[in-house]
């Protein structure tokens, strides 16, 4: 299985997930923002956490629209499977590959913590490795991730079972405490809480680790 | 020519930034802000002839997130 992990400037979990993809099994390659297109073979995209751009305009934003992600699009439109993580969310909804929008947190405050997530569905190849109703404990750092989407994008969400996380105890003012979702065709995860942070023994827990282990065993037997 | 591209969040998307600067206001003694928009404004430099058209899609593609902004140009 290969994963391609981007790296955009102000990129700073690039190399964290791309850790966290080697140790489960995969084999990683880096592309660069200005890259056109991605390596052959590429299975699955990571799309790191970090400032891209330094979060000009709007996070995410100037990403959105660099040449990698045209080929990162492509990819997500021929099928191909999309991880994007804090700021890669941001970036995947600037792009209109998930629908929504992480807006400023409810408290203004930048918010660096443990939380708790429930998983809200197995039915993915990120979430298989746990069972729907599991809280698992993964790190969150950001600014802006209060997730908003108008009510009939909601609905639609949680009537498609694509509501793959949530808070247990809401630290940003997300609608429904939505912390990740998945695309139509569940391919395309977006998170802002940081599951290659909680990957490692030594990161002081590792319940991130079943995320990365499923999607490395289902698309390596795929 | 000049545009002038007003970015505001839309009606109905909450604004805690506004709420704190709001909040702020009222403890400078300021009574009576019953509410407060943070928005941003953006100056174009364009070349002659450019169109509204033109603004409009850079607003749409880039400037504005439509999914919670509204936008308005102004070309003078």
């Amino acid at each position: 299985m290969k994963a391609a992990v981007v790296v955009f400037p102000g990129s700073n979990c690039d190399r964290d997930l791309a850790v966290a993809f080697r140790a489960a099994g995969a084999e990683v390659e880096m592309v660069w923002h200005k890259d056109t297109e991605l390596p052959a073979g590429v299975d699955i995209v990571g799309v790191p956490g970090g400032f891209s751009f330094g979060d000009y305009l709007r996070c995410g934003a100037i990403a959105a629209n660099s040449p990698i992600c045209r080929a990162v699009k492509a990819h997500a439109e021929r099928g191909g499977y999309v991880l994007g993580i804090c700021n890669g969310f941001q970036v995947l909804t600037e792009t209109g590959m998930l629908p929504g929008a992480l807006l400023r947190n409810a408290g203004l405050k930048y918010i660096c913590k443990t939380v708790g997530l429930k998983v809200e569905t197995s039915q993915s190849v990120y979430t298989e490795g746990y069972n729907a109703g599991d809280v698992v404990d993964i790190p969150i750092a950001h600014h802006d991730g209060n997730y908003f989407a108008d009510d009939a994008t909601i609905d639609r969400l949680k009537g498609e079972d694509r509501v793959a996380f949530t808070y247990t105890d809401n630290p940003n003012g997300s609608l429904s405490d939505i912390a990740g979702i998945l695309s139509d065709n569940r391919r395309v995860l977006g998170m802002m809480p940081h599951p290659e942070r909680a990957a490692d023994s030594g990161h002081g827990g590792t319940d991130g680790q079943a995320l990365f282990r499923a999607v490395t065993a289902q698309l390596t037997t795929a | 020519m000049k545009a002038t591209v007003h970015v505001m969040l839309k009606t109905g998307v909450l604004d805690p930034q506004g709420e704190a600067v709001r909040h702020a206001l009222g403890a400078l003694g300021f009574d009576g802000v019953e509410g407060v928009r943070q928005g941003k404004v953006i100056e174009l430099d364009l070349a002659d002839g450019t169109s509204e058209a033109d603004v409009n899609a850079m607003c749409e593609k880039l400037l504005a997130n439509t999914v919670i902004e509204s936008y308005r140009v102004d070309l003078a």
